[in-house]
């Protein structure tokens, strides 16, 4: 089933594209300055295409089956916004023309904040961060430039929960903080009165998820922002998991006060095979000044003669700039024409579809899988894939063998605090038949982790490659196409 | 639709949970504020949605209404068709992160090949699976020279001729790091060899712009040396598009390399999803941030690609990870490859002298104009700076009220340069549209 590279498709002198002859005069070049070898690939057009259409099919992707995998909210990715993301008048302007000229793209960034910050509950929103952990990175940038224009520099400390993404400690350290990590309690919420045991002046703030990983809303969250908040912390939240809560419940009203949006999770944007996300960050009005610059505001309300005129402004005590320009734009047009689509009572059906689907693939495993917090939960949940009667059995050897089924396995060992995890989100848009055969084929795995436990170790099967050597790739280190010593010359 | 029940599904589902309607399921919610009634309008047809967005989309004014020489830091390119049609499978556009490489080679493979061409491109070993963005990839350099010497070194040379969007972005990432960064403050005119006498002992990084934001070609030959004398890294960030003609940054053995790769056949869309470049030498490769796809094999004894080097990232190390960055620009990595496959060898070569011979002509042509200069022994690629007899602003009002986006004003970030106005040529400025804006100078200000 292996391709060959485009490197080894390469042969000398064929060519994929032709340029027009140049209108202007040739210039030269110093000679100090000009290559002499460019080691690219010589392939026709057909070759490009078969090759990258031929890889393409050894996918496994949303437009060919379930994906149900944890925290990423592998929902469809609606064809209209490739369209609306395509059209000429958003995909072909340049970053740096007059206001003037960019009326509509920066009233669409103006609607698609004010929508952002209707549902979530915030004052403003930035749509500057390029992904879901770059939002991380901006909101506690905002948090730290809080603390410092009250001349609160004491404030050194970052509250992290056990169960949370790898990225929020990280992120607390890249900002300067020192991270301290807090155990869940038993029913997996924010444990209090160790919270409580931490809270001193030292406190900057508390990065908290919820519904949390365990794909559980947590029962302690008001109590413990209002903690925080006493002790002169802020709260920041994960959206990652804001899939459940479209018109079911405003973060902000939780007592969170700044936090990030995936719109490659929860509004519809494509994966990409890892991106580009964007990861918009909403906040409250006492931390607006802090937003990352420019902004986009409405400068002007319009009238019957004239339209409404939008700029950008540099937010009083802005943390400066997360990268070139203005954020992922044309996410941001997918991710608004689906909002649009879906309008308010599409974006509460899609979080109540999303809770009873999940709620309903482990009210059918229950049974078999241990559900290590078992209540109801939200748009996802966790079980432990361990059984006293199949002891070489693993998380990951049960992932593999659902790839046998047709579906993309579950999170693996994540959250780390729940024993050979596996994390299952199986969005809204899937039909009731495609939940109950997935729910068939764990039912069915489980059997044959105790009866026959050779089928999971050797498993996948039926897909085009086995499992693979992944110490040999650390240990070789082969990260390009090796190349003879004379290509390109 | 994108949502599929009915309310016979609905019911059964429910009912094997247990709940009788969809609001129990929320039951451990707390009461006050749980469903909120969100003022936002209703949701709209397909074809509603259309309408509406092609009428936003129609308020902007494109370079088919204008005539445009707007770079710094964002071209506009041709993209050939095939670029686009591979990048619309739905294969790759809706595949995640490949976690189960099993289904997920056609993503693997893709990053492979992508890092392939990068260091390829750059002249360098290895080329990780890409940054959000040219900005974003230079402040992650910083970061990695910082952690390179394990936070002893605590200063950065910076050249004030890198992209000011770039340099803004490095001290947003790097305010909560002890770290002082100086050059920025030097004439931004003057050679690269000027950043030499700052480098010293407690020097990280040296860092520059080839061409630069001024579109300049500089030999960084003595300034490499003076950071490897001083055990510094030396970061050289690069324009993909001019390695077609000029010297890759390795031959000046620059540590890192990073890249805007928008002109690589991504869209320009207002400033973004753009893309990362970030190389390095193989020796810092456990440094360097961001997905590595490594080659392998399968059970099978297949040859094959998996996600490596893990143990460097944030899901493993959590607050030890040097940064958060959890994912690549997949998609737009993709687009860059297809694109970088079809053009290879000779067309990029090609393309590298179409832009080069097109934007010299355009500057001689324009420093006919009385009142108007450009330097005329310093080389540059495709972008070069015009001084112009009034301030740019003015410039640029002007000829906008004859539908030609003039340029960018360089007195946006530099004070001094107020009346220095940086224009961009690419393959896509006709020689025609060249005359224009010089006859429309030449008419504007012929006495």
């Amino acid at each position: 089933m292996t391709e060959p590279t485009i490197f080894e498709l390469s042969r000398p002198g064929r060519k994929g594209i032709r340029f027009p002859a140049p209108d202007v005069p040739k210039t030269a070049l110093p000679e100090t300055f000009l290559r002499d070898e460019l080691p690219l690939p010589e392939v026709p057009e057909n070759t490009v295409i078969r090759h990258f259409t031929n890889i393409s099919q050894l996918n496994h992707a949303v437009d060919t089956g379930f994906y149900p995998l944890g925290s990423c909210t592998m929902k469809y990715n609606p064809k209209i916004n490739e369209e609306t993301a395509r059209l000429p008048g958003f995909s072909q302007i340049h970053p740096l023309q007059p206001v003037v000229t960019i009326q509509g793209a920066l009233g669409l960034m103006h609607e698609a904040q004010q929508w952002l910050a209707e549902i979530s509950g915030f004052d403003a929103v930035t749509l500057q961060p390029a992904a879901g952990a770059h939002g991380e990175f901006t909101g506690v940038l905002i948090i730290r430039a809080y603390h410092l224009s009250k001349g609160e520099t004491q404030r050194t400390k970052m509250l992290v929960p056990d169960s949370a993404h790898g990225t929020n400690p990280a992120t607390s350290t890249m900002a300067g903080f020192d991270v301290v990590e807090l155990p869940s309690d038993e029913r997996g919420n924010i444990d209090l009165e160790v919270l409580k045991a931490e809270l001193d002046d030292t406190i900057a703030g508390i990065m908290i998820t919820n519904p949390n990983t365990l794909g559980l809303f947590d029962e302690n969250i008001v109590e413990a922002c209002q903690l925080v908040h006493d002790h002169g912390g802020l709260v920041y939240g994960d959206g990652a998991n804001m899939n459940a809560l479209l018109g079911i419940y405003k973060p902000a009203h939780m007592g969170i006060d700044v936090m990030h949006f995936n719109l490659h999770k929860t509004f519809s944007t494509p994966h990409g095979g890892g991106g580009p996300g964007s990861g918009p960050v909403g906040v409250i009005k006492e931390l607006e000044e802090f937003l990352p610059a420019p902004h986009v505001v409405k400068v002007n309300e319009g009238d019957e003669n004239n339209p409404d005129f939008y700029d950008f402004v540099i937010p009083k005590n802005t943390i400066g700039r997360m990268k070139s320009f203005h954020g992922h734009f044309g996410v941001v047009v997918r991710a608004f024409t689906y909002m649009l689509s879906l309008g308010k009572n599409g974006l509460l059906d899609v979080s109540q579809s999303a809770v009873l689907n999940a709620n309903y693939i482990q009210s059918l495993v229950k049974d078999v899988y241990n559900i290590p917090y078992e209540r109801l939960c939200m748009h996802e949940f966790v079980t432990e894939a361990s059984w006293e009667d199949a002891p070489g059995v693993r998380a990951l050897d049960i992932s593999k063998r659902l790839i046998d089924f047709g579906f993309h396995p579950p999170t693996n060992y994540f959250p780390l605090i729940v024993h050979e995890a596996l994390m299952i989100e199986p969005t809204e848009t899937e039909t009731k038949e495609s939940l109950d055969a997935f729910a068939e084929a764990m039912l069915q795995i489980a059997e044959e982790a105790k009866n026959n436990p050779d089928i999971l170790h050797n498993a996948p099967t039926k897909a085009p490659f086995g499992r693979f050597d992944e110490v040999k790739a650390a240990k070789d280190l082969i990260l390009r196409t090796q190349l003879p010593d004379d290509y390109g010359k | 639709m994108y949502t599929p029940h009915t309310q016979a599904d609905r019911d059964a589902m429910l009912k094997v949970i247990g709940v009788k309607n969809l609001e129990d399921l929320f039951q451990g919610l707390p009461d006050k504020g749980k469903f909120p009634d969100l003022e936002l309008p209703d949701g709209v047809s397909e074809m509603e949605l259309l309408d509406e967005l092609q009428y936003i989309s129609s308020v902007n004014e494109t370079p088919q209404e204008l005539i445009s020489f707007l770079g710094a830091g964002a071209y506009n390119h041709y993209i050939p068709a095939a670029v686009d049609n591979i990048m619309r499978r739905g294969e790759f556009l809706t595949a995640y992160t490949p976690y189960q490489p099993e289904i997920a080679q056609g993503t693997l493979q893709a990053i492979f090949e992508y890092q392939s061409l990068i260091a390829a491109l750059t002249g360098m070993e290895v080329a990780n699976a890409s940054h959000y963005d040219g900005a974003t990839a230079v402040a992650e350099a910083v970061n990695m020279a910082y952690h390179q010497f394990r936070g002893r070194k605590k200063k950065i040379v910076l050249s004030p001729s890198v992209n000011p969007h770039y340099r803004g972005t490095i001290h947003t990432y790097m305010q909560g790091i002890d770290l002082e960064i100086v050059g920025e403050d030097l004439d931004p005119e003057v050679s690269p060899d000027e950043l030499i006498e700052l480098i010293d002992e407690d020097t990280a990084l040296v860092l520059v712009q080839y061409p630069d934001f001024f579109g300049r070609i500089y030999d960084l030959t003595k300034l490499g040396e003076a950071a490897h004398e001083k055990k510094a890294l030396f970061s050289v960030h690069i324009n993909p598009i001019s390695l077609g003609m000029i010297k890759p940054p390795s031959v000046y053995d620059a540590d890192i390399v990073t890249g805007e790769g928008q002109p690589l056949g991504i869209p320009m869309s207002f400033g973004g999803p753009y893309l990362g470049l970030f190389a390095t030498k193989k020796q810092y490769v456990r440094k360097m941030a961001g997905r590595l796809a490594g080659e392998t094999v399968d059970s099978k004894g297949q040859r094959g690609y998996v996600l490596t080097l893990n143990t460097r990232e944030q899901h493993i190390r959590r607050e030890n990870a040097s940064s958060n960055i959890c994912s690549n620009q997949g998609l737009i990595a993709l687009a860059s490859t297809i694109y970088l496959s079809l053009l290879g060898k000779s067309g990029l070569k090609e393309l590298a002298e179409l832009n080069y011979h097109k934007a010299h002509y355009a500057a001689e042509k324009m420093s006919t104009v009385p009142g108007f200069t450009v330097n005329p022994v310093q080389p540059f690629f495709n972008e070069f700076v015009v001084h112009c007899p009034l301030p740019a602003t003015e410039i640029n009002e002007m000829l906008l009220q004859h539908d030609i986006m003039g340029g960018y004003d360089l007195g946006v970030d530099y004070p001094g340069l107020k009346y220095e106005l940086l224009v961009a040529v690419t393959e896509l400025t006709s020689r025609s549209e060249i005359d224009h804006l010089v006859a429309v100078l030449e008419e504007e200000y012929h006495d």
